[in-house]
């Protein structure tokens, strides 16, 4: 049995091995895939995602969202990207082993 | 309906009938196919392409026990070459650790073993298979061992519900991160073992609080998939998602099919892709269009708000119990024919446990 995975901004994570996240060319659109369950992120899921490379902390990826994003307050930012990224996490789509 | 047809998003590849298991629930055809009728190794990797093509996205390896073709490697990795994800729904009673590594080379992305029970004696007594519950935990120690993910699918009924939390415990130790609790859906071989293994409310309500609250404790650890059979539902489930709007099965003989029961519906001809390719059958078969969409329903389906929720439920179900596949389906409290339903409730209260067994013979 193992741990629940806990999200915070000094976690680095990239997906889960048997995630696929990748661009369906029929539908033009970005898609993740996991085991009996498809998922279709939004626009700011997708940027966000790309930025889950298992080199980045949730930390560093926050300040690359702030820097494109001067309107919206850090904090915010952060709220927002820790919520999804703990609940993909909860749902089994990320990974702390960053060993290969 | 006048809106577009989207293509499909999942094909369910039935490669076999076969199966080494007996158990009372099967949920394929009471006729089953012969070996000798089965797709070959080269009509399931057109229809592989085809589908890939139409827009699918994942492919469910299923049978019987889809184990038993020995061409399932080479269909897993045409699959995974044609950017499908895989993933392999099976009994774990055939084959084991070097079948399993080769799946996962072959780009396998899941694994979904299923269990009849947590106690060994009774689960190898439902599945009618000596030594089956210890085959299937030696399996799900090769899953994991090929660092494939794994999900239990434990088929539940009125006679081993009560087992639910030992269930939890035991995918837990079996490094599982998914348990579906299956409730048995009763049609073909399911429907004549009806009255020994629906069970009963006050076993049900057990169950939904059991599951909340391991799902509170698990958050993050395991996904507890649990959905309550409809027979004791107000509204039917939103079969397959809606008659031809996300799911396409493949039988072992290729005949292409909405859902897995649809070829136990008469007066419909089902399209084999030995005559057609997938995407006319999808988007121009007769059969395909029979359900699609709301045009065909009558009341209380047509004017329901939630007729593009539930799609009016399960179109077999409705033929099963109410003798037409285009009433509503009569799980629904609104439906003229909810009667036949409370009344297999009712049976289910008092029926005795003594099952039919099926033989793949």
């Amino acid at each position: 049995m193992s741990d629940r995975l806990v999200v915070s901004e000094t976690s680095v994570m990239r997906l889960a091995p048997h995630i696929v996240f990748r661009f369906d060319d029929i539908r033009q659109r970005w898609t993740m895939m996991a085991p009996e369950r498809l998922m279709l992120p939004d626009e700011q899921a997708v940027e966000i995602l790309h930025l889950v490379d298992g080199n980045a902390s949730v930390g560093a990826i926050v300040d690359a969202l702030a820097a494109r994003y001067t309107q919206a307050p850090r904090e915010l930012i952060a709220k927002d990207v820790t919520a999804m990224l703990q609940d993909l996490a909860d749902k089994g789509c990320l990974s702390n082993d960053l060993a290969d | 309906m006048t809106s577009p047809i989207d293509p499909p998003l999942a094909l369910l590849a039935e490669l076999t009938h076969r199966c080494p298991l007996h158990c009372p629930y099967c949920s394929n055809p009471v006729e089953l196919e012969r070996a000798a009728g089965e797709l070959t190794e080269e009509e399931w990797r057109r229809v592989l392409g085809e589908a890939a093509a139409l827009g699918v996205l994942q492919v469910h390896f299923s049978g019987g026990e889809p184990m038993a073709r020995r061409d399932l490697v080479s269909l897993i990795a045409a699959a995974n070459d044609h950017g499908l994800y895989g993933n392999l729904i099976t009994s774990g009673t055939l084959g084991g650790e070097r079948e399993i590594a080769a799946f996962a080379a072959a780009g396998l992305k899941h694994v979904q073993l299923s269990f009849q029970d947590f106690a060994p004696a009774n689960g190898d007594r439902i599945a009618g298979l000596a030594g089956a519950h210890a085959k299937k935990t030696r399996f799900a120690a090769a899953v994991r061992a090929a660092g494939l993910p794994l999900t239990l699918n434990m088929v539940v009924h009125r006679q081993n519900l009560d087992g639910l939390p030992q269930m939890i415990d035991m995918a837990l130790t079996l490094g599982a991160r998914r348990i579906e609790i299956a409730h048995v859906q009763y049609y073909a071989w399911a429907l004549a073992n009806r009255a020994a293994l629906l069970p009963s409310r006050g076993q049900l309500d057990e169950a939904t609080r059991i599951v909340e609250v391991a799902r509170r404790n698990l958050r993050g650890v395991l996904t507890i998939d649990h959905v309550v059979p409809d027979y004791y539902g107000v509204r039917p489930k939103s079969c397959m998602s809606g008659w031809g709007r996300q799911f396409l099965n493949v039988t072992p003989s290729g005949k292409a099919v909405p859902c897995h029961a649809a070829e136990s519906l008469p007066g419909i001809v089902f399209p084999s892709i030995r005559e057609s390719n997938l995407a006319d059958i999808w988007y121009r078969s007769d059969a395909f269009n029979r359900f699609r969409g709301t045009d065909w329903m009558a009341e209380p389906c047509r004017s329901c708000e939630r007729r593009e929720i539930d799609w009016g439920g399960c179109r077999c179900q409705a033929f099963l119990l109410a003798g037409d596949a285009s009433r509503a389906d009569p799980v629904c409290a609104l439906s003229p024919d909810h009667g036949v339903v409370e009344a297999a409730r009712q049976e289910a209260e008092k029926a005795p446990d003594a099952f039919v067994y099926r033989h793949y013979s």
